[in-house]
């Protein structure tokens, strides 16, 4: 919000200009800013999810989702990425009481979840595509990749910024520009988790009752 | 399936030939050998007194809004002269191609043209032009040194830029699309566009469309978090009101075609079947999600403009903005109702009565916050001190214009009629009605408006009237032949005609299109005449116009931190409340300002996705994959960077006051 004015400042209708002023400090938007850009990464992945919606249900006489998803795969997948968010949890906490050395290790966890999930991922891919389920097969296949695939990106581009971020936190340490640094990464990490809640559901689970 | 695969593709250069170069087409060449010369030109003219360090210092590595504003400015004019040349190119084709005769544009070339008109004039001259005003106006009008992020500002202009760069690319090297300007497929799908035409567009505007992107959250969170003290958002001036529901449009609407040009892109690189007609693709789906943006989009031009009007129509009438509260509340419900009318540009989809009738009358709704604009810019007039400087002169001749183009948009609402009219030069008429009639207008009056705040000098009024009478004129006569030709059912891009009868209406048109080029042509003799004589022009008060809000009360053109002092605001016209109850300016006080740091960071990123663009139109896989890899480092690079402010000493700032108080001081003796 723009700064409130104080009530003397209010009343005094002759002032015109803040005299004793201090600097503004750098960053102060940061977090509104990168929040605005979720909801516009997240409006990408409405359009996916509403591309999905239309023509999820063109096989093309392909394979369906029955035929292709392994649930218990997907759920052990799923528990990857929403332990990954926990453990991200637990480096926020440990960078608010200022302890370095376990901010580290538990976004090092993180990473390492994140990893799991996307090999899983990956290797479910792999396996769909050595079926003759390609992205090319059909419109719900094309559908499908794009968007688990995108998802799938954005952890790879989160992993690639959580190494970043370690490089930094061990070079400067918790200081308030990686402070906030971090605050954007979990913004980004929980978000990626809640399009994954829509993904599990709207993909896998109702693609088992299609 | 469809794969793009050409068995000779070449290990270095892809799909680029020497047969990509146009060597076959005069025009191009002709074009080319006037855009090299011209470039040559300007190179040796750069080197030759030694402007290459002042252009990087100052201008590309720029983290100053004013700055970067007037970059997409010049951005936005210099494009404005490629999308007229098309827009003439055309009108003659037009013009001459009647029985036996086939005008002088093959099909090939002609169906690029009407392409590149409509991306150009979008997406290369509307948007930057829009986006350069707010970036110039809105921190002042707030009351702020800079906006949010000031280097992503840098960055996204040059984004912007490298999209253009890419279009142009386009002329000379292979060709641009022929699908229309929003590339519906299947038409823009590889089978039937196997060529770098839909590739080059679906690249320039990816590219862009990051900058755009970014430059939304940019201002969004400028105009939320950086407001002076005491501007509440009933206090924010109109334009900074309508700014901020226009960057809350972007960040809304610009995803949706990311999203859906990266699936066109898909089914064309990977051979996926989004969109084809088989394997359970559904073209549909795309002409849907693409006006699921481009509808708002035509309200991310508007919005600004109509902001501008209103700062215009007050100032120059000298009263309050008649009905501020319901001009906030209109333009909210624009921005709202903007969402859920995409529909009405396919009414002929067949997607049966009630969801048209929906759609329709949705449509229809719009026009009455719209009309409530209207009425309280009249309002505002009515019983005025009304002083016809040239922005009011667009600002009147846009609500003449508006109008009408409104209305034919509430026919063209009306299913039925759309059944009849869909398609036509009817329709082609009417977005013309509005977009030159709103937005262009509307640039034109902010830019006569807002000139001596940049430059420090006023425009020239002959100049600026003949400019104002050619365009106005120009456009009547360039246009109303086309709701003729519309009404009569002739459809547009048609290349030639059959029936000899309609070839006077299409006369008629050319003509209007060369007064256009007068109006143009006058504008740029505008700016050189008024720089000529910029002494006469000079604005030394920083208030030439007796202005209402805050950016008046700088200097013109303002220091680069704005303002020494951040102004309290107690009133909506927070400059012209100050005047009124006798501020004095301090002389006095003055301290260091902590201000954002220069970086080509931006600039370097933005020809790293250049090369990316280009490598993946003509399938240069290795150049595309050093290219994203040098993006992804840079950015990672870039963020090991911590220092990024620093101070404005004390002297500077002094020094930057004291020669306003002597400017001031020439004014008053």
């Amino acid at each position: 919000m723009g700064h409130a004015l104080t009530s003397e400042q209010a009343a005094d209708r002759t002032l015109f200009l803040q005299l004793d002023e201090h600097d503004h400090e750098a960053g102060g938007s940061t977090l509104l800013g990168f929040w605005i850009y979720l909801m516009s990464d997240c409006l990408i992945f409405a359009v996916l999810f509403a591309t999905y919606g239309v023509l999820g249900g063109n096989y093309a006489a392909g394979p369906g989702p029955k035929d292709l998803f392994d649930l218990s795969l997907v759920a052990l997948n799923t528990t990857m990425l929403l332990l990954s968010s926990m453990t991200y949890g637990f480096a926020m906490l440990s960078s608010y009481r200022k302890k370095v050395a376990a901010t580290q290790v538990w976004l090092l966890i993180t990473g390492l979840f994140g990893l799991a999930f996307l090999s899983i991922e990956l290797y479910e891919f792999a396996h769909m595509i050595h079926e003759g389920a390609t992205p090319q097969r059909s419109a719900f296949l094309s559908a499908f990749f794009t968007l688990v695939g995108t998802h799938g990106l954005h952890v790879t581009f989160g992993i690639v910024w959580l190494v970043t971020l370690m490089f930094q936190i061990g070079r400067h340490g918790l200081t308030k520009a990686n402070a906030r640094r971090l605050a954007c990464l979990s913004l980004f990490w929980h978000f990626l988790d809640v399009i994954w809640i829509g993904v599990f559901t709207f993909v896998y689970l109702m693609g088992m009752l299609r | 399936m469809q794969h793009a695969d050409s068995p000779v593709l070449d290990p270095i250069f892809g799909r680029l030939s020497l047969a990509a170069l146009p060597l076959h087409e005069p025009i191009v060449v002709a074009t080319f050998a006037a855009v090299a010369i011209g470039g040559i030109a300007m190179f040796a003219a750069v080197t030759r007194y030694q402007l290459w360090g002042y252009l990087w210092r100052e201008w590309i590595t720029t983290i100053d809004h004013k700055r970067i504003g007037i970059m997409y400015m010049i951005l936005g004019i210099v494009m404005l002269l490629r999308g007229f040349a098309d827009a003439v190119m055309m009108r003659l084709q037009q013009a001459m191609a009647f029985g036996g005769s086939e005008g002088y544009l093959n099909a090939h070339h002609y169906d690029q043209i009407f392409t590149a008109h409509g991306v150009i004039m979008i997406f290369f001259v509307a948007m930057p032009l829009v986006t350069g005003l707010m970036n110039y106006i809105v921190p002042l009008q707030i009351g702020a040194r800079d906006v949010a992020f000031p280097f992503l500002n840098n960055f996204s202009f040059w984004m912007t830029t490298a999209g253009a760069i890419l279009v142009m690319f386009s002329l000379f090297v292979g060709e641009f699309a022929r699908t229309g300007w929003l590339a519906y497929p299947p038409l823009s799908g590889i089978q039937y566009s196997p060529d770098v035409g839909v590739d080059y567009y679906i690249w320039a505007l990816q590219i862009a469309g990051v900058g755009t992107l970014l430059s939304g959250v940019n201002l969004l969170a400028t105009i939320i978090k950086m407001r002076a003290p005491g501007m509440t958002l009933m206090k924010m001036p109109v334009f900074t009101w309508t700014s901020l529901c226009t960057n809350v449009l972007i960040v809304a609407a610009f995803p949706v075609l990311t999203a859906v040009l990266v699936l066109l892109s898909l089914d064309r690189y990977v051979g996926t079947n989004f969109f084809t007609n088989d394997f359970g693709g559904n073209p549909m789906m795309y002409v849907n999600l693409i006006w699921i943006w481009g509808h708002p989009e035509v309200y991310i031009l508007i919005l600004p403009l109509f902001g501008v009007y209103s700062e215009v129509t007050s100032t120059f009438c000298g009263k309050k903005l008649f009905g501020y509260s319901s001009m906030v509340y209109a333009t909210v419900v624009i921005t709202i109702l903007s969402y859920i009318v995409w529909l009405h540009h396919f009414f002929t989809m067949g997607s049966g009565a009630s969801v048209n009738s929906f759609f329709g009358i949705t449509t229809m709704i719009i026009s009455i916050p719209t009309g409530a604009k209207i009425f309280n810019w009249l309002f505002t007039m009515y019983r005025g001190r009304i002083r016809f400087e040239l922005p009011m002169l667009w600002t009147v001749a846009f609500m003449l214009t508006f109008v009408i183009g409104g209305m034919t948009g509430v026919l063209l609402a009306v299913p039925p009629a759309d059944f009849v009219l869909h398609n036509s030069l009817f329709l082609i008429a009417h977005f013309h009605n509005v977009i030159i009639g709103g937005v262009l207008f509307g640039l034109f009056a902010g830019i006569n408006y807002w000139f001596p705040k940049a430059f420090g000098f006023k425009l020239d009024r002959f100049w600026g009237l003949v400019s104002f009478w050619f365009w106005v004129i120009g456009f009547w006569v360039a246009f109303t032949p086309l709701y003729v030709l519309g009404l009569m059912g002739v459809t547009r891009r048609l290349r030639y005609f059959e029936d000899p009868s309609l070839q006077i209406w299409f006369q008629i048109a050319a003509v209007g299109a060369g007064l256009i080029a007068i109006g143009i042509g006058a504008m740029l003799i505008q700016f050189y005449v008024s720089f000529r004589k910029r002494k006469e022009l000079a604005d030394t008060t920083g208030d030439p116009w007796d202005g209402r809000t805050l950016e008046w009360s700088t200097s013109s053109p303002p220091p680069a931190y704005n303002f020494a002092f951040t102004p309290i605001i107690h009133d909506g016209d927070a400059w012209w409340d100050m005047k009124q109850r006798g501020y004095q300016r301090p002389l006095g006080g003055f301290r260091a300002i902590l201000m954002p740091a220069n970086t080509g960071a931006g600039f370097v990123l933005a020809v790293l996705s250049t090369a990316f663009g280009f490598a993946m139109v003509w399938y240069m896989w290795w150049l595309a994959i050093a290219s994203f890899i040098g993006i992804v480092g840079f950015t990672i690079y870039h963020t090991f960077n911590y220092q990024r402010d620093f101070h404005l000493t004390l002297d500077e700032v002094v020094r930057a006051e004291e020669e306003r108080t002597r400017l001031l001081a020439t004014v008053r003796s």
